[in-house]
C-alpha cells in the first residue's frame, strides 16, 4: 500500500483501525519529501524530528486505545506565513529569514489538539504576495504535474505538496485567491473560508480585511474534515466570529436536487482559455443532471474588483509591512549610518521586488492627496461588490465560475507582464472583497493534460453547501481520480 | 498695539486600567525595561489586538463628565509613521470618528464663568520610550509603555490667557481624577499637553498663524510655555516678522521654546481604518450603566462641603480641585470637630510638603485619621500649636500616629503649675536686669522672660499658665 496516496479521511481511518501506524505513515511523508523537494521546492523547513516526536505520541494514545481526535496522526504542512511555536516562519522572505516566533497560530494549535502531525512550513510568494510563487526567497515552487509550469500562488508550496504527496493536507491562506488558484493549477481541493470563520491570530498579516487561513486538501471530505478541526471563534481575533459552524462532514451529502446555482455570465467571457471555459460549462451540466437548477446571472461589477482589490489589499500591506524595519526581529542590514538608513537599507535588501511594488502603491493610495480618489473610491466599491453577491443570493443559493481563466502557465511566462500575472485572479478576488466562501474543485483537464479547477462561491458562512455540492460533484464524476504526479 | 492670544489644547491622559488596550499585560509604571510586555503589544508578526473593554468604558467616563456627546458608533484607525517606539510601525489611534464630540468644561478666572468647548474625545495606545545610550551611538527601546491605553482631549481654541488655561488644565485634571479615570501623575507622564496658540491684533477676526508646543508636562511648564510663546509671536509681529506654523519644544530650565526641524514633521499619517479591530458600539444599556457609575463632581463638592463643613469657599474651591486632597480632606474632616483646621493645615503644610518633595497628594505618607487627630490634640490643649508642627514633620517622616509621637516625644503640654512656677521663679532668679526693667515700668521685658521660660520647657508649657504664674512671681518681688 502506496500511504501517501490515501486521503486524510482513509488515512485516518486505517490508523484506527491499525492497518499502519502514525510512525509510519508520517516517516512515508519524510521519505517522499527526502525524494521530492528537492525537485519541487515546495517545502522551507522539514521538521523531522518533532515530527517523529508527535507521530510517537500520538501512537502512544492510539495503542493506549485513547479517546481520538478528528484528524489524529495525519500528516500536514503548514504555509511559512503561518506562525509555528519554534519553527521558523519567514514569510518567503529575506526580511523574516530569521524569525522564529514563540507561538502558535489558533488555527495551528486547533491541528495540533486535533492530532494532526506539522511535518514542516510550506513555500510561497513573499508575504503572500504573488500568483505564480516566483516571488519567494527561497526559491521557485514547481507545479508537479510539470515542472516548467507554475503551481499557481501564492500557497503554491501548499497545493504543490498536497499534490505531489508530500503533504497529506496542507494550510495555506487566501487573501485574492492564493488557495484557490493554487489548488486550481495543482488539481487539488482548496477552500476558502468566509472572512471571519477561521482566526486570523499567528497568520502574518497581509491584507487584514481580507486574509483567511485556507486548507488545502486531496478531495472534499478532508476539506471538511479540516474545516471542522479549525472553524470557529478565537478571543484572541477580534473580526473572527462565533457562528456555531455546522459538522462539515455531516453536511456531505451526495444530494444538489434542486440546488439553485448560478452562472454569472461575465465570468465567462473576455480572456479565458477556451478549454477552462468548457470544462466549468461541463460541469454546470453535470450538475443540471444530478438535479440542480442552473441559472444566467450577471455579475457585471466583476471588472472594477481587481483594481479595487489591489488598491485596498496594497494599502493595509503597506501599514502591515511597515513594522519590518530592522528594529525588533527579522533581518537588519550590516552596516548603516543613522536610523533612517538602517529603516531604507533593512528594507530595500529586505524585500523583494513585488513586494516592494505593492508598498509603493499601498503607501501612495493612502497618501493625502490620492485617499479618496484611490483608497477610498475602493472601498465603495468592494462594499458594491458585497451588495451585488448579496442581491445574487436571493435568487440562487451557490455561484458557479471558473477558479482561474487559465490552467497553469510556464515559469517566467507572465513576469514580464505585470497586468497578465494580476489577471489570474481575477475571479477569485470578489470572493474575498465581499466576504464569501469559496471553493474550488478539480473539474478535468486541458489538452496539455493540466487540471481547470471550478469555484463554487457561497454565501458569507454557508461553506456546508458549497461543501455539499463540490462533495456530489467529486463523487458523480469521480474527482481528479487522485491525481497521481506520475513522479 | 494690544494682542489677543489664542490657546486650544490638546491633553493625553493615560487611562486608570489595569491591562494595556490590545493585551493583558499591565499598564503599572515602572518595571526593569521591556518586563511589561508580549508578543501584542510589541507588535510581532502575526498577532492581533484585542479591544480592553474597560478602555471605552473610562474614555466614555470621561467624556459624560465634560458634557460630551457619546457616540453610539465609532471606529478606530491606524496613524502610520516610523520610529522605533513604536514597534508595529502605526499607532492605533481614532480620527474621523471619535467616541466622544462637543462637550465643554466651565471655568472661573478673575470671578467670571467660562465655558471653553471640547471638540472630541478619543482612545489611542501610548508608544514605547527610547532610552539613549550616554556614548550617543546606541539607543535602546523600553516597551513596557506600548499600548499603555490613551484618550487625547482636544479642545477649542476658546482660551485667551495662561490664567485661562492653567483654569481649564486644572478643571479637566480633577475631573478625570474625580471619575478615576486617570491618576494624572505628571511626573510619571499620566498627563501631558500640547499648546497650540496663535496671536492677533485685538479687534480682528481671523485667527494668526499658529504654532504647536509639543509634551508638556507640569502646570508650571504650560504656563511658561503660553506666556513665552505668547512673547515671542508678539516680538515677531512687532518686527513685521511672519509666523511659521511649526512644531515646537519648550525647554523650561532655559524658558523659551525651539523649532523642532525635525524630518519627522513633513508626516503624512495615511490614516486608515483598523482593519483588525470591529467598531466600538456603545448602546443605551451601557451608556445608562457609566452614566450612572459617574460619581460627585468638583462643582458639587464644592458646594457640599461648603453647606456641610462650613469651610470657606476659598478653602473649599482649592480642596476640591484636587480628588485626592478633597478626599484626605473628607475623611479627615468625618472625624473631626475643627473642619477649617484640617482645611488650614491642608492648604499650608501639607501642601508646603507636597510641593517641596514632589509628591503627588495621591502619594502623601500620613493618613487622614492622623492629621484629624492632631488637629485633636491641638484643640484639646495636649500639644501646643508650635509643638503640633514638630509633630507633623515626624508624622510626614515615620507615619506614625500624631499621639503616640508625642507620647514617645513627650512633648505633651506641661500643665502641671508647680513645675512652671519653679521653672518660673528659677528663670526669675537668673535674669535679674529683665526683673528690674519690668519692674521700671519696661512692660516688654516680659516677652523675653516667657521666651526663656518656654525655652527651658521645650516649648511644651502652657502659655496661659505661664502668663500667669510669671505675673505672679513678678508681683511678690
Amino acid at each position: 500500500m502506496e500511504l501517501t496516496k490515501l486521503t486524510a479521511c482513509k488515512a485516518a481511518d486505517k490508523i484506527r483501525k491499525k492497518e499502519f501506524s502514525v510512525p509510519e505513515l508520517t516517516q512515508a511523508y519524510l521519505d517522499r519529501i527526502g525524494e521530492l523537494n528537492e525537485k519541487i521546492g515546495a517545502y522551507i523547513t522539514v521538521c523531522k524530528q518533532d515530527a517523529g516526536k508527535q507521530a510517537d505520541n500520538i501512537q502512544k494514545k492510539i495503542d493506549n486505545n485513547g479517546e481520538l481526535p478528528l484528524l489524529a496522526g495525519i500528516p500536514a504542512g503548514i504555509s511559512d506565513n503561518i506562525c509555528t511555536s519554534g519553527v521558523l516562519t519567514s514569510c518567503g522572505s529575506r526580511m523574516l529569514s530569521n524569525f522564529v516566533p514563540p507561538y502558535d497560530a489558533t488555527a495551528v494549535k486547533k491541528l495540533s489538539q486535533n492530532g494532526a502531525v506539522m511535518l514542516g512550513k510550506l513555500n510561497m510568494d513573499e508575504f503572500a504576495m504573488g500568483s505564480s510563487n516566483e516571488t519567494s526567497w527561497y526559491g521557485q515552487v514547481k507545479n508537479p504535474l510539470d515542472y516548467g509550469r507554475v503551481p499557481g500562488g501564492s500557497s503554491g508550496g501548499a497545493a504543490a505538496a498536497v499534490a505531489s504527496q508530500m503533504a497529506c493536507f496542507a494550510l495555506g491562506s487566501d487573501t485574492g485567491g492564493s488557495v484557490r488558484l493554487a489548488s486550481s493549477f495543482c488539481g487539488v481541493v482548496g477552500l476558502k473560508p468566509t472572512y471571519g470563520a477561521v482566526s486570523r491570530y499567528g497568520l502574518v498579516a497581509f491584507a487584514s480585511s481580507m486574509d483567511q487561513i485556507a486548507p488545502v486538501t486531496r478531495d472534499v471530505a478532508d476539506c471538511a474534515a479540516v474545516m471542522n478541526s479549525i472553524a470557529g471563534h478565537d478571543p484572541l481575533d477580534s473580526t473572527s466570529r462565533d457562528y456555531g459552524h455546522e459538522d462539515y462532514t455531516l453536511s456531505l451529502k451526495s444530494d444538489v436536487k434542486g440546488l439553485k446555482i448560478g452562472l454569472p455570465k461575465e465570468y465567462f467571457s473576455g480572456g479565458i482559455q477556451k478549454e477552462v471555459k468548457e470544462k466549468v460549462l461541463d460541469a454546470a451540466k453535470v450538475f443540471e443532471s444530478l438535479g440542480a437548477e442552473i441559472e444566467e446571472i450577471s455579475l457585471p461589477l466583476l471588472e472594477y474588483a481587481l483594481p479595487a482589490y489591489y488598491i485596498i489589499s496594497s494599502a493595509e500591506a503597506s501599514s502591515n509591512l511597515a513594522q519590518y524595519d530592522g528594529i525588533k526581529y527579522g533581518y537588519r542590514t550590516r552596516q548603516f549610518e543613522d536610523l533612517v538608513d538602517l529603516y531604507k537599507k533593512t528594507r530595500g535588501e529586505g524585500f523583494g521586488e513585488e513586494v516592494k511594488r505593492r508598498i509603493l502603491v499601498g503607501t501612495y493610495v493612502l497618501g493625502a492627496g490620492n485617499y479618496d480618489a484611490c483608497y477610498n473610491k475602493a472601498l465603495k466599491v468592494k462594499r458594491m461588490i458585497f451588495e451585488e453577491y448579496q442581491n445574487a443570493y436571493q435568487k440562487v443559493e451557490v455561484i458557479l465560475v471558473p477558479t482561474a481563466p487559465s490552467t497553469a502557465f510556464k515559469i517566467g511566462e507572465k513576469t514580464a507582464d505585470l497586468l497578465d500575472m494580476y489577471l489570474n485572479d481575477v475571479y477569485t478576488v470578489p470572493v474575498n472583497l465581499a466576504g464569501l466562501c469559496a471553493i474550488s474543485v478539480p473539474c478535468g483537464f486541458d489538452s496539455s493534460g493540466l487540471p481547470v479547477g471550478m469555484q463554487l462561491i457561497g454565501k458569507p458562512y454557508d461553506e456546508g453547501t458549497i461543501l455539499r455540492a463540490a462533495f456530489t460533484y467529486e463523487k458523480y464524476t469521480g474527482g481528479n481520480g487522485g491525481i497521481d504526479c506520475g513522479i | 498695539m494690544e494682542y489677543e492670544v489664542v490657546i486650544g489644547l490638546e491633553i493625553h491622559a493615560e487611562l486608570d486600567t489595569r491591562s494595556k488596550i490590545y493585551c493583558g499585560c499591565t499598564t503599572e509604571f515602572g518595571g526593569e525595561p521591556n518586563t511589561h510586555c508580549c508578543p501584542i503589544c510589541t507588535g510581532m508578526p502575526g498577532v492581533l489586538p484585542v479591544l480592553n473593554k474597560t478602555v471605552v468604558e473610562y474614555a466614555v467616563r470621561a467624556g459624560l463628565a465634560a458634557n460630551c456627546a457619546i457616540s453610539s458608533f465609532s471606529k478606530q484607525d491606524r496613524k502610520n509613521y516610523f520610529y522605533p517606539d513604536l514597534p508595529k510601525a502605526y499607532q492605533t489611534s481614532q480620527y474621523d470618528l471619535p467616541l466622544c464630540k462637543n462637550g465643554y468644561l466651565e471655568i472661573e478666572v478673575d470671578g467670571s464663568v467660562k465655558k471653553i468647548g471640547i471638540t472630541r474625545i478619543h482612545i489611542e495606545e501610548d508608544a514605547g520610550k527610547l532610552i539613549h545610550d550616554e556614548s550617543g551611538k546606541v539607543s535602546y527601546v523600553d516597551y513596557n509603555r506600548c499600548g499603555v491605553p490613551l484618550i487625547e482631549i482636544v479642545t477649542e481654541p476658546d482660551m485667551r490667557s495662561s490664567a485661562e488655561v492653567k483654569a481649564f488644565f486644572e478643571k479637566l485634571k480633577s475631573i478625570l481624577e474625580y471619575t478615576s479615570v486617570s491618576d494624572c501623575k505628571m511626573q510619571e507622564g499620566s498627563l501631558r499637553a500640547d499648546v497650540n496658540l496663535s496671536v492677533r491684533p485685538k479687534g480682528q477676526k481671523e485667527f494668526g498663524t499658529r504654532t504647536e508646543i509639543k509634551n508638556l508636562n507640569s502646570v508650571r511648564a504650560i504656563v511658561r510655555a503660553v506666556d513665552g510663546e505668547a512673547r515671542r509671536q508678539i516680538s515677531v509681529l512687532e518686527r513685521n516678522g511672519v509666523i511659521v506654523q511649526e512644531t515646537r519644544r519648550w525647554d523650561d530650565e532655559k524658558g523659551e521654546s525651539y523649532s523642532m526641524r525635525d524630518k519627522e514633521e513633513a508626516h503624512d499619517y495615511r490614516y486608515f481604518p483598523e482593519p483588525d479591530l470591529t467598531p466600538v458600539v456603545v448602546d443605551e444599556a451601557w451608556l445608562d450603566k457609566i452614566r450612572s457609575s459617574i460619581p460627585e463632581l468638583p462643582d458639587e463638592r464644592r458646594k457640599r462641603f461648603i453647606a456641610e463643613y462650613g469651610i470657606p469657599a476659598y478653602d473649599a474651591a482649592f480642596i476640591t480641585g484636587s480628588k485626592p486632597l478633597a478626599d484626605f480632606f473628607e475623611a479627615a474632616a468625618k472625624e473631626s470637630k475643627n473642619a477649617k483646621a484640617i482645611s488650614n493645615w491642608i492648604m499650608g503644610d501639607v501642601m508646603k510638603k507636597l510641593n517641596d518633595t514632589g509628591l503627588e497628594p495621591l502619594d502623601m505618607p500620613i493618613k487622614p485619621e492622623s492629621l484629624s487627630r492632631l488637629v485633636s490634640l491641638i484643640d484639646e490643649n495636649v500639644i501646643s500649636g508650635k509643638i503640633a508642627k514638630q509633630v507633623f514633620e515626624i508624622m510626614w517622616d515615620t507615619g506614625e500616629d500624631p499621639a503616640d509621637i508625642v507620647e514617645k516625644e513627650g512633648l505633651k503640654v506641661v500643665t502641671d503649675t508647680e513645675e512652671i512656677r519653679s521653672i518660673v521663679i528659677q528663670v526669675i532668679s537668673a535674669n535679674p536686669k529683665s526683673v528690674e526693667d519690668y519692674k521700671s515700668g519696661k512692660t516688654k521685658a516680659i516677652g523675653f522672660l516667657v521666651g526663656q521660660i518656654m525655652r527651658e520647657t521645650k516649648g511644651k508649657a502652657d502659655p496661659q499658665a505661664v502668663n500667669r504664674l510669671l505675673k505672679e512671681e513678678l508681683d511678690k518681688l
